[in-house]
């Protein structure tokens, strides 16, 4: 897994609340093997549109997309973040996220970060009225910040899923430092529930 | 000090907490299918790991697999990608092996969230994740089941364990009978008409009261299995006897000398007395009529005796411009009454409805009639091979194919479009599945999620009726 430290990205803005994974990946484009190449089924449906954010011109290259509250909702599909991740994206910034996206984006080194409404609202306002509007999220000091450094929010992230983040630390290897407790507690079940083995 | 039922889940199968509460929790069930599971078993492999314990993994394909041509075998799958992602499973699981595996075209395949439990594979007391959200299903059985990602599957697979938090505590009580024609669905669809589709998000729930214990394993398990729709990962019930007997003599639910121990453990899955949940609401049953979706999240619901809402009388400018949206991609206008809206597809089935009670309800309502000529398509797609042998012991096959509807062979089918079963552009549906999400069915497909009953009826009559007072 990449490292995750500082990202200066500019902003793509998605003005709809519960964005769905079956929008963000449609399923057509589910039919892999591999973790790659679902970058081109990215909002796939809604890129049909020429108006699309994704579409217009003053949006090319962005990294950090914009988004409303409840994103990533329905599908448990990890192909939501794998084809944000393969279209460019590191990071999406919104009020709330749906939890099983959220826990799939932390996996793979791509940043899901929770701001207020108002905040929120306040980059969207931004990001409508500055063509070129970027955004510096440091995970070290936990800030999205403007360039300029006028604008910084702060948030908030679980210590482990940001220690992971910041080192690239693949999470299996972490987990199996906990072996001899994962056998010792298999144990312990198998005698005290057997009927479950 | 007293417990909720999540809280004694989570307890009993926690490894180890770390300081900020990230726990390492142990998974007793892991069930797998061809869409999820691919990445999964290449990362075991890229890095030289072998499963945890392969005992607990139950596999099947049930996503991509189409639900006809199955005399003709492999070859009827069309779709290249979907035959390699079949074959890929066929593979990682004679490689790395599985406790059972079921795969395309065995009579015993089916929708993974059907099987687990029609095979007593899904017990009372576990910890169950797959790599589909719909997971939360299992929770009918008193289990802490829920949704992951695929890297999610790979730490499962290597480790036995999920890293995770523990959730907050929610309880829905639903009090009292519900009527008739009245069911699950109803019940669950009125649940995230309330609460919303990110109002459950962070939140395990506990679904209680008289009306779920009124209700059989089935009718559970399409309650836990849209609490995903209404945002929480993971829904539940607590253990009572119509669990326990729909247990006995199954596969492989216990026997001999650990029944008994089995069945008085499982008797403590239950929330205590004075346990203290986060959140907790009401809903009266007898006021919960049959409901229809109109837009496109499982939250742009009302009942069959109500009208499309009309966006103008919306105050909130970010609800009112969802609302318009969904009502332009849906082809419908404010105001317009349930019953008039005419529809061109039915689909019986999906992990929400096609177990053999749905089959039944849906089957008296069509008997001896006959499917509306303006309904193109009317699809029975039975939840597994099993729910399709009894339902053929039963007669109901002959039902629904007197009727002019398919009868088809199991698996997701249309209430994902990954396999060949879909809308086309602009068709609207009847569906007794979970998402009316845009294009879920199908790009450009129209869906209206209902009971098994009430699709029935639409597709008798070609526009959606109240099945109370239709006879």
């Amino acid at each position: 897994m990449d490292k995750f430290t500082v990202l200066n990205g500019l902003v793509a803005p998605i003005d709809r609340a519960n964005v769905d994974t079956d929008q963000i990946i449609p399923k057509q484009y589910l039919a892999s093997i591999k973790r790659t190449g679902f970058g081109e089924g990215l909002f796939a449906e809604w890129r049909k549109d020429a108006s699309f954010v994704l579409n217009q011109s003053r949006y090319k290259g962005a990294t950090i997309l914009l988004g409303r509250k409840n994103f990533g909702c329905g599908s448990s599909r990890e192909h939501a973040p794998w084809a944000l991740m393969d279209y460019g994206f590191r990071s999406v910034i919104a009020p709330s996220f749906a939890d099983i996206f959220f826990n799939n984006s932390f996996k793979n080194g791509f940043l899901p970060v929770v701001l207020s409404e108002a905040e929120v609202d306040r980059l969207f306002h931004e990001c409508n009225a500055f063509p070129g509007f970027r955004l510096v999220i440091d995970l070290e000091r936990q800030t999205v910040a403007s360039t300029d450094g006028a604008l910084t929010m702060h948030f908030d992230i679980d210590p482990f899923r940001k220690y992971c983040l910041l080192n690239g630390l693949d999470e299996i290897g972490l987990t199996l430092r906990q072996a001899d407790k994962i056998r010792a507690f298999e144990a312990r079940r198998k005698a005290q529930h057997p009927w479950y083995f | 000090m007293p417990q909720t039922l999540y809280d004694k889940l989570w307890d009993s199968h926690v490894v180890h907490v770390e300081e900020d509460g990230t726990a390492l929790l142990y998974i007793d069930r892991h069930l797998v299918h061809e869409v999820t599971s691919a990445q999964a078993y290449e990362g075991l492999r890229v890095a030289g790991r072998q499963p945890w314990r392969v005992e607990s993994v139950v596999a099947t394909a049930d996503h991509n697999t189409p639900t006809t041509h199955w005399e003709e075998g492999l070859a009827g799958v069309r779709d290249p990608f979907a035959k390699l992602q079949i074959e890929t499973l066929d593979a990682n699981i004679r490689e790395f092996g599985a406790k059972v595996y079921f795969p395309y075209l065995d009579k015993r395949q089916g929708i993974v969230h059907v099987i687990g439990p029609e095979q007593g594979a899904t017990l009372p007391g576990m910890t169950v994740v797959c790599g589909d959200s719909h997971t939360s299903t299992h929770g009918a059985f008193a289990c802490l089941a829920h949704g992951i990602g695929t890297s999610e599957v790979e730490h499962v697979l290597a480790t036995q364990c999920l890293v995770t938090k523990k959730m907050k505590n929610m309880r829905i009580n639903v009090e009292g009978p519900l009527a008739r024609g009245v069911t699950a669905k109803d019940v669950v669809l009125a649940i995230i008409g309330r609460i919303g589709t990110a109002g459950g998000t962070g939140y395990a729930i506990e679904f209680a009261g008289s009306t779920m214990r009124a209700l059989s394993m089935e009718g559970r398990m399409t309650v836990c299995n849209m609490a995903i729709e209404a945002g929480a990962r993971a829904g539940m019930v607590a253990v009572d006897e119509v669990t326990i007997e729909y247990l006995r003599g199954r596969k492989f639910a216990p026997t001999g000398a650990l029944w008994d121990p089995a069945v008085a453990y499982w008797r403590t899955l239950k929330s205590d007395a004075g346990a203290k949940f986060d959140h907790e609401m009401t809903l009266d049953a007898r006021e919960i009529k049959p409901h229809v979706t109109w837009g496109t999240s499982p939250e742009m619901v009302v009942t069959v005796e109500d009208t499309v809402p009309d966006p103008d009388k919306e105050k909130d400018a970010q609800r009112r411009e969802a609302m318009e949206r969904a009502l332009h991609y849906m082809g419908l206008q404010p105001r317009t009454p349930i019953t008039n809206i005419a529809i061109d597809k039915v689909f019986i089935g999906s992990c929400t409805n096609s177990r053999i009670e749905d089959l039944r309800v849906a089957a008296a309502v069509v008997k001896g009639r006959r499917v509306a000529r303006n309904v193109k398509l009317a699809l029975v797609v039975p939840g597994s091979g099993l729910v399709k042998e009894q339902a053929e012991r039963e007669g109901l096959d002959r039902i629904f194919r007197d009727a002019g509807f398919e009868w088809r062979e199991p698996g997701c089918s249309m209430c994902l479009g990954m396999n060949p079963d879909r809308l086309s552009a602009g068709e609207r549906c009847a569906s007794t599945s979970n998402r009316n999400f845009e294009g879920r069915q199908g790009p450009g497909g129209r869906t209206h999620l209902v009971s098994p009953a009430m699709a029935a009826a639409a597709a008798i009559e070609g526009h959606f009726v109240d099945i109370r007072r239709w006879t």
